[in-house]
């Protein structure tokens, strides 16, 4: 699916009834299977990009689209995973991830077994009968992967997916995604608060201004897939990040 | 009542853990009881005060089986469960649909909120009197007291239970396209049950008080009508069975409770460990 997003501007409401510009003018087009990293400073309006391509905010001015069709609501073929886990605690690990299914009318046995297909590859089968509050902070995140990717969407939402996890954990989920992603190359939009990460997972890098957020570099990434952990060593890849780091305005340590 | 309820959650906890010491433990809460009715015998073996005021447990126990054997005590007990189930049925039922309402609408609550705060303000004692004018002294009007009380917790645990349902998880049923009744049962109901069924423990105390309150303006049958008789009749041990039905009517609703607690929450339980 491809995704634009034109002259897009969204400000809030202000409790003193003035208005509070939280993003843009940003005009972005991201390509069907293209795997996108937003950076951006705290506060520059990432969250509220992705929220206004799920349909989930309303833009104040300028529009979203998918495949050129407006985006006014949530789209069933969009995904969107939040930055915390947003499990039910009282579900468990097989009914969380099972949730959309559920919620779009498919019996149980057969929600059931699309999800205990995914499972192995999310690390999760030994827990499909735990809950949330049994599980650690990774395996959590890897239950809402497994509730985006039961969707079967066209295009992924990430918002900081792995942004509350220790830097091992983060590591190795961000290679489990992009295994996933190589399956079945949906269009994904992930933000993130790691340089390092946007580089080694992204096709394109964008980097925001503070707010009101828009571009201020785009840079495309032009290393060779299936991405290894490895590269961060690079010269390449030090270059990149180099590069990003320059644009957020960030001293180059 | 918040300790009953923490001595049945203990309980099946014992299943795991067969350690003779827990054991004890969970017969301690019985010690109490036992020192409790020994110091009653006690007292009444000094004859510190004479048995028509404080009558010795044995005296209890004989009213009691002569009660139930008359079929005096089922018969105003019956009256008593049927004005709370009633009651209990009207007040929740009330109270759980406008605190929904309330909880989705912020501006009823300003609209509503001096009335209900007016209503809660007010000593049930005190209007049963006037709930019995409007509503005849027969089952009626004690089925309003009891709805009347039981509305206010099951009102404010709704409200709270429902404002408390965690905005991401709406966002989330909105990006899923959920119907308006799949986020009220998906989402929802099991997010505010905890708290309602919290709620629900206070609410059914309180109905024994609301039937027992209308029983006592109304005089004719019931268990509050059945203590007052009694004690005009200087038959103490009566009033002493009588006060401990209710107690046990109390006790039984309220391990009721915590029984669908224990059904329906039951991943808190595993959640806890
Ligand atoms: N619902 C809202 N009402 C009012 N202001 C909001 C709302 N949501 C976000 N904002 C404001 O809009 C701006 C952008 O917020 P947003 O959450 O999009 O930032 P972000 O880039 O995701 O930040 P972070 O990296 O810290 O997550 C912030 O200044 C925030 O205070
Ligand atoms: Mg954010």
């Amino acid at each position: 699916m491809k995704l634009s997003l034109r002259e897009l501007v969204v400000d809030f409401k202000t409790p003193d009834a003035g208005r509070l510009p939280a993003l843009g003018p940003i005009s972005l087009e991201i390509s069907p299977g293209e795997f996108l990293c937003i950076v951006g400073p705290s506060g520059c309006g990432k969250s509220t990009l992705i929220r206004t391509l799920a349909g989930l905010q309303p833009a104040t001015s300028g529009s979203v689209a998918g495949d050129d069709l407006p985006i006014t609501g949530p789209l069933s073929t969009l995904a969107i995973m939040f930055q915390d886990a947003n499990l039910m605690p009282w579900r468990t690990v097989i009914d969380n991830i099972a949730l959309p299914l559920e919620l779009a009318g498919v019996d149980k046995a057969r929600r059931h077994k699309a999800v205990n297909e995914l499972l192995p590859q999310l690390h999760l089968q030994d827990f499909a009968l735990s809950y949330p509050a049994e599980l650690s902070g990774g395996m959590a995140q890897r239950v809402a992967l497994g509730r985006v990717i039961v969707q079967r969407p066209r295009a992924l939402l990430l918002d900081e997916p792995f942004g509350a996890l220790d830097a091992m954990t983060r590591e190795k989920i961000s290679l489990e995604l992009l295994d996933l992603w190589r399956e079945h190359r949906q269009t994904v939009v992930m933000v993130t608060h790691d340089i390092n990460e946007a580089v080694l997972m992204a096709d394109r890098v964008v980097v925001m201004s503070s707010r009101p957020g828009q571009l201020v570099a785009d840079i495309a990434i032009g290393l060779e897939r299936p991405r290894a952990i490895n590269m961060i060593y690079r010269e390449t890849f030090l270059r990149l990040v180099r590069e990003a780091r320059a644009a957020i305005d960030l001293p180059d340590s | 009542m918040a300790e009953v309820g923490e001595k049945i959650d203990a309980k099946p906890g014992s299943r795991s853990s067969r350690n003779a010491l827990l054991q004890l433990r969970q017969l301690s809460p019985l010690l109490s009881l036992v020192a409790l009715l020994l110091l009653w015998q006690l007292i009444t073996s000094a004859q510190i005060y004479p048995a028509f005021i404080v009558p010795p447990p044995a005296a209890v126990g004989e009213a009691f089986i002569e009660a139930l054997q008359s079929g005096l005590l089922l018969k105003h007990l019956g009256v008593t469960l049927e004005e709370m189930f009633f009651g209990l049925i009207l007040g929740l039922g009330i109270g759980l649909s406008i605190g929904y309402a309330i909880a989705k609408a912020p501006m009823l609550e300003y609209t509503l909120s001096p009335v209900i705060v007016a209503f809660q303000s007010t000593p049930i004692v005190a209007y049963a009197p006037l709930l019995v004018i409007w509503f005849g002294s027969g089952p009626t009007s004690k089925i309003v007291t009891t709805a009347v009380i039981v509305f206010f917790p099951s009102l404010v645990n709704t409200i709270v239970a429902v404002r408390a349902v965690s905005p991401n998880l709406r966002d989330l049923m909105t990006s899923l396209n959920a119907t308006p009744w799949q986020s009220f049962r998906q989402l929802e109901l099991p997010s505010a049950l905890p708290v309602v069924l919290a709620g629900l423990k206070t609410s059914v105390t309180l109905a024994v008080i609301g039937a027992v309150v209308g029983e006592f303006v109304t005089q004719g049958s019931g268990l509050g009508y059945l203590v007052t008789s009694a004690r005009n009749q200087y038959d103490t041990p009566l009033v002493i069975v009588t006060v401990l039905t209710m107690t046990a009517i109390a006790l039984s609703l309220y391990s009721f409770v915590v029984l669908l607690e224990w059904r329906w929450l039951a991943w808190r339980r595993r959640s806890k460990r």
